[in-house]
């Protein structure tokens, strides 16, 4: 059968006088939880990333190696509480359209991708080329290390940023409301996943070098 | 009728039996008898060491056949039910449906046999496994001698404390205990010696060291045991343990400089040497050759085997190397060098005068 | 088996399923098929050609191993087979034949119409297409990956293996990663939530738990491989420093990253054969299985325990007493729940009446080369009994049998259970068993004598030995043995041809199996059941009898589900039904955006950037196309 909606809403099974609702949102969804296991996948890749970071740490004399300072905290405090205030407004948005409210859902999601892309903007453009100054990722294993794991994370930031770009247009187009709508609890979930990653990333990258 | 059936099918079994263990067993046997005396095998131990690695396989190995036999016995069993209900649904013309009648015996043989007792067995054989463990891992008193072994792409560097460096041929004082430092110049290797203990990794930035201690004189065999690349293979290792007066004699010459050359095409031979691109890697002690990339020539003729094992020292073998190494060892480091014969000739009298 | 008479609504309603679920066929189809039981036999097929080129590496190997000082292949072309051979063999024929049978069959047995990602599904085999021509493309520029499967460093950095080889390694294992961890979450969905109403979580076949058990090892596994690969790449390409110590990094490190992955590995490869094993021993012997919660503990022990023992690896690298002590107590503990479930099917086999067919020899076959494999590997869970044997021919021995042994028999035992329901045909059982004596005989020859090699003190990876050594007879049966096990395999393959050319029709239940697969023809409908049934008990074939005539009544729990492309949804524990969820339609975009990655991980091989930026935007835009709505199966 191609092409055409039409309203999904509850559906006969076939056994005698059962009738089942044809769309899922959480855990009743499909997608929902191959999110869920998309998470854990690569929550086990940034546990090992962090975990090498550490192992060469601990391997090593000195760390920073000498030379190198230990990281500068204030851009990075900025950037964190830019990165986290986002969740906000996503989270908004999430709820807002369990309710049935486009309007939140939509500014909630614009919001929030504005707010990370400043995330974004400001690493590659201000903090990444301060540091290149000091090292680059090909002076020693601390500056690889340095790149590679905020490398990492920003590339997943990215990748929510496109998510979230599609979503935005989808729900311009009026895709969502309140029984449908699991892209949206997923790129929520996601999002969260992302700025949880960077709790971890600030602790171990900018401030365990202090110490 | 039934009874003619009845047998026919316990032959048949009998054959099952016959067909699959027995041969394979009778081969083995077989395959044991070939072994050649000059394996450098785990289960002829010539230290300590390797004595208690010994008595930790045998010990491994006849729990594990009793496991396989129990095993295999369920199995045969298994094997005979199957033909016996073959025969009857042969006979009853058709076959009988399922059988879900619980099997009492079924959960406790379970736990018992996979839990307990191999739990037991298995916790049991750890335990041991620790004692060896914790026997190899303290050395043996303090070291009589302490020497550098540094893999390298593909043979031995071998430095004593006295200043005596050779490659691919450790000699050690019989009854005395040798510790090994373990490096490598390059990729990792693995120092092995099974008669004479565990192996070891030789590993970029890491100070590990072994054993040796021979409880008897003898030609040991090793080899590298961690894939290093091209000639992994011809990486062969040779540890000679002498009674400790033999060996502070070779020790002493291995120290001294190089024997002067005591013949005319001897000489003429050194002269090459040391001006042409065979200085630029070896090393002979006494002369101008001081090369660091391949192995210390100043004593080669007092060696049984030239490339980490790959040909014997001989006049004919040692030629073929020096003019063309990469025939007997393709990707070695040692370029071919293609020199005249006569020439050739020379340094090979030379290099064999290098006692 | 009974006939049956059809009842005119089972009729009908087969009717009405053909129309909704028909899709014309074309070359357009065949790319955008997302029909799991296609993509299964696509995995099949696909890891049975890389078994016979990783067969045909294996023969070169012994050939060239066959006396001393042979000079069949130059130590560049050995290298090179033996590493590939490794490789293929884990990831381009053991864990796609095996996703290939969980495809096929996880949805059946568990009363499904489909995976929970059908379009996943399908972009998962593309991907390992895409993939194995990755990786084999090395070899039509003889610059395969040359530093074993393990490929350590600094032997695989860029100062000693320069060439191109280790790229198209680490690259490689990044690409073949997405297709396993795609595919390992859709197992873990589907099993979750997709199982027929009534199957709770003590009803579900044990061949499903095995596939659940290695799909959760492999979403936490899979990662460890990938970042390195990631991080090689890095190195090698851009000049990072992780492994080198020079630069502050450590090779041990890569040791790590690769065995975190790498021991769980052999058990995501182990885990559903056993599950194979534990899907026909019930049928074969004729009575449910004895000891079911053991087993299925016994999978998911393994699974878990699995992750805790990597640095057994290790043993002789160097690390401290305390270290080696804790892994080597782990390395004995996870020998139990495998042990566990060796002795559930023995009281199995012995207490039911079992039927010898080939199936049931490679079962057997199983058994006993795995347990030989187990208690060689117990040995190497004693530290210093490793250190004396690891590196050398006895762990070659080791890791053949319970390799071999837990994956390629259990392979061939499923191959004659379960291939007439995927092909409609019965194979020949004289060849069956021809074949398996051959491959059983064959396997001990060409192995067992390996044991005597590693206590002779031969170290493994290595193209040629001496002679002299006492080494050649061993050297000389194992080639031989080799051969045979190599016919053994080939007679099946020529069984398969046979049977699906002439072999009797097979009919939905040739050997009145317990789960339900058997509850539908052979091969299934595209829709697998006319109706989704409701369950009651763990054997339902054999418990309940309104099955057997392959479409149990709406009035007695069968849903018709004719509202589209649908399946059903449900509870987590009890499979309570929650939704109706329409599937996807067949689409061409999984291959396409396949066929971008797969460009884009050539360009980032040989390093043409803008091509490959425009590959990588190709992706994206692919992907799009994926998700944008079409129809009303896209789920919002």
């Amino acid at each position: 059968m191609a092409g055409g909606t039409h309203e999904l809403t509850i559906a006969e099974t076939g056994m005698p006088g059962e009738v089942l609702p044809e769309h899922g949102v959480g855990p009743r969804s499909f997608g929902w939880w191959g999110m869920v296991w998309l998470i854990a996948t690569e929550a086990t890749l940034f546990a090992l990333l962090l975990a090498s970071y550490f192992y060469l740490r601990f391997q090593s004399p000195e760390w920073p190696p000498e030379h190198i300072e230990a990281p500068a905290l204030e851009l990075p405090l900025i950037m964190t509480a830019i990165l986290w205030s986002s969740s906000i407004p996503v989270h908004i948005a999430e709820k807002g359209i369990e309710k049935g409210h486009q309007g939140r859902l939509k500014w909630g999601l614009a919001l929030g991708w504005l707010l990370g892309a400043a995330f974004l903007v400001i690493t590659v453009a201000i903090e990444w080329p301060e540091t290149l100054h000091e090292f680059t990722p090909r002076t020693n294993a601390y500056g690889s290390m340095f790149f590679t794991v905020t490398g990492f994370h920003l590339s997943h930031v990215l990748v929510g940023l496109s998510v979230s770009a599609f979503a935005q247009v989808r729900a311009w187009q009026g895709a969502f409301d309140e029984r449908k709508h699991v892209s949206v609890q997923n790129f929520a979930m996601y999002w969260h996943f992302v700025d949880i990653v960077w709790l971890f990333v600030l602790l171990s990258i900018y401030v365990s070098p202090h110490f | 009728m039934r009874g003619w059936g009845a047998r026919r099918h316990q032959g048949r079994a009998r054959r099952i039996v016959f067909a699959g263990p027995v041969p394979v067993t009778a081969l083995a046997l077989l395959l044991l008898t070939a072994c050649s005396d000059d394996s450098p095998s785990v289960l002829r131990p010539r230290s300590e060491a390797a004595e208690r690695v010994e008595g930790l396989w045998w010990l491994t190995f006849w729990t594990s056949v009793v496991v396989v036999l129990l095993v295999t016995a369920f199995i045969v069993q298994a094997v005979r039910r199957g033909r016996a209900v073959a025969a009857e649904d042969a006979e009853q013309g058709a076959e009988e449906g399922i059988d879900t009648r619980p099997v009492p015996w079924g959960p406790p043989f379970i736990v018992i046999a996979g839990l307990v007792v191999s739990g037991a067995v298995l916790a049991g054989t750890f335990v041991v496994s620790l004692r060896t463990l914790d026997a190899l891992a303290g050395p043996s008193g303090d070291p009589a001698l302490t020497i550098e072994v540094i893999g390298r792409n593909w043979w031995w560097e071998v430095r004593y404390p006295n200043g005596a460096v050779t490659a691919n041929e450790i000699h050690i004082p019989v009854g005395r205990t040798v510790e090994v430092k373990l490096s490598t110049a390059d990729v990792i290797h693995s120092f092995w010696v099974p008669q004479l203990n565990v192996k070891q990794d030789q590993v970029p930035g890491m100070d590990n060291r072994i054993e040796l201690l021979a409880k008897e004189p003898g030609r040991y065999r090793g080899q590298c045991a961690e894939y290093c690349g091209l000639q992994h293979a011809r990486m062969v290792v040779y540890v000679e343990a002498e009674p400790p007066e033999q060996f502070d004699q070779w020790l002493a010459r291995e120290a001294a400089p190089a024997a002067a050359p005591t013949s005319p095409t001897a000489s003429t031979g050194r002269d090459i040497l040391l001006r042409s691109s065979c200085a630029g890697c070896h090393t002979v002690r006494g002369t101008s050759a001081a090369g660091t990339l391949g192995p210390d020539l100043t004593h080669v003729a007092s060696r049984q085997t030239i490339a980490a094992g790959t040909l014997p020292l001989e006049r004919g073998p040692l030629a073929d190397f020096v003019r063309n190494a990469q025939e007997a060892k393709p990707g070695a480091t040692m370029p071919p060098t293609e020199v005249a014969p006569e020439e050739l000739s020379a340094i090979v009298d030379y290099l064999m005068g290098l006692e | 088996m009974t006939t049956v008479v059809e009842p005119d609504w089972k009729n009908e309603l087969s009717a009405e399923l053909d129309e909704t679920w028909h899709s014309p066929p074309g070359l357009r189809e065949w790319i955008s098929t997302v029909d799991h039981k296609r993509i299964g036999m696509r995995y099949f097929y696909l890891g049975m050609v890389f078994f016979v080129v990783g067969g045909v590496q294996s023969l070169l190997i012994r050939m060239q191993l066959a006396g001393p000082d042979l000079d069949l292949l130059s130590p560049e072309a050995y290298n090179q087979l033996f590493t590939m051979h490794g490789i293929t063999m884990m990831f381009l024929f053991a864990m796609p034949v095996l996703s290939g049978f969980g495809n096929y069959f996880v949805p059946l047995m568990i009363g499904a119409r489909d995976m929970a990602f059908p379009r996943l599904n399908a972009f998962g085999f593309w991907v390992l297409l895409g993939a194995g021509i990755f990786m084999y493309s090395s070899f039509a520029i003889g610059q395969a990956p040359n530093n074993g499967w393990f490929n350590y460093l600094p032997l695989a950095g860029a100062e000693f293996t320069p060439g191109i080889n280790i790229d198209f390694y680490s690259l490689g294992l990044i690409f073949l990663g997405i297709s396993s961890t795609g595919g390992a979450i859709n197992f873990i969905v589907t099993i979750l939530k997709l199982r027929a109403p009534g199957m709770t979580l003590n009803r579900i076949p044990i061949f499903v738990w095995g596939e659940l058990a290695m799909a959760l090892q492999i979403v936490f596994a899979l990662p460890a491989l990938t970042l390195g690969a990631v991080l090689l790449t890095l190195e090698r390409k851009f000049g990072f420093h992780f492994f080198d110590e020079a630069g502050g990094g450590d090779p041990l490190l890569w040791q790590h990253l690769f065995w975190v992955f790498g021991h769980p590995e052999v058990y995501i490869v182990a885990l559903p054969g056993f599950g194979i094993a534990s899907a026909i021993i019930p049928t074969w012997c004729r009575r449910p299985m004895v000891g079911y919660t053991y087993i299925v503990i016994g999978e998911l022990a393994v699974a878990l325990v699995g992750f805790g023992v990597w640095v057994h690896h290790m043993f002789s690298v160097g690390l401290s007493n305390i270290t080696l002590s804790f892994i080597s107590l782990a390395s004995f503990m996870v020998v139990i729940p495998s042990g566990l479930q060796v002795f559930a099917w023995l009281a199995t086999l012995v207490s039911g009446r079992p039927k010898l067919s080939s199936a049931m020899w490679f079962v057997l076959g199983f058994i006993m080369i795995f347990v030989v494999g187990g208690v060689t590997g117990a040995m190497f869970a004693a530290v210093t009994l490793d250190q004396a044997l690891t590196d050398s021919y006895f762990v070659v021995a080791h890791l053949h049998y319970v390799l071999v042994g837990s994956a390629v028999f259990p392979i061939f035992a499923a191959i004659y259970h379960w291939g007439p329901k995927m092909t409609g045909r019965l194979l020949d059982e004289r060849l069956g068993k021809v074949s398996f004596w051959l491959m059983f005989i064959g396997f001990n020859v060409a192995f067992f004598p390996q044991h005597f090699l590693g206590l002779l003190g031969m170290p493994r990876r290595v193209y040629t030995y001496q002679e002299g050594v006492g080494w050649d007879a061993h050297n000389l049966a194992s080639t031989i043995g080799a051969f045979v096990l190599a016919l053994g395999a080939l007679v099946t393959m020529v069984n398969w041809y046979r049977s699906k050319q002439r072999g009797a029709v097979a009919g939905n239940d040739p050997w009145n199996g317990e789960t339900l697969e058997w509850y539908t023809s052979s091969p299934p409908p595209h829709y697998n059941f006319v109706t989704v049934p409701t369950i009651r008990s763990r054997e339902p074939m054999w418990d309940q009898p309104e099955l057997a005539g392959g479409a149990q009544a709406p009035p007695e729990g069968g849903r018709p589900l004719t509202g589209g492309h649908v399946t059903l949804s449900t509870s987590l524990l009890d499979a309570r039904p929650q939704a109706i969820v329409h599937m996807p339609h067949a689409t061409p975009w999984p291959f396409y955006f396949s066929v971008a990655l797969t460009v884009l991980f050539f360009m980032i091989l040989v390093e043409l950037w803008y091509i490959a930026v425009l590959a990588a935007v190709a992706s994206v835009m692919t992907m799009v196309g994926w998700y944008w709505p079409r129809h009303e199966t896209q789920e919002t």
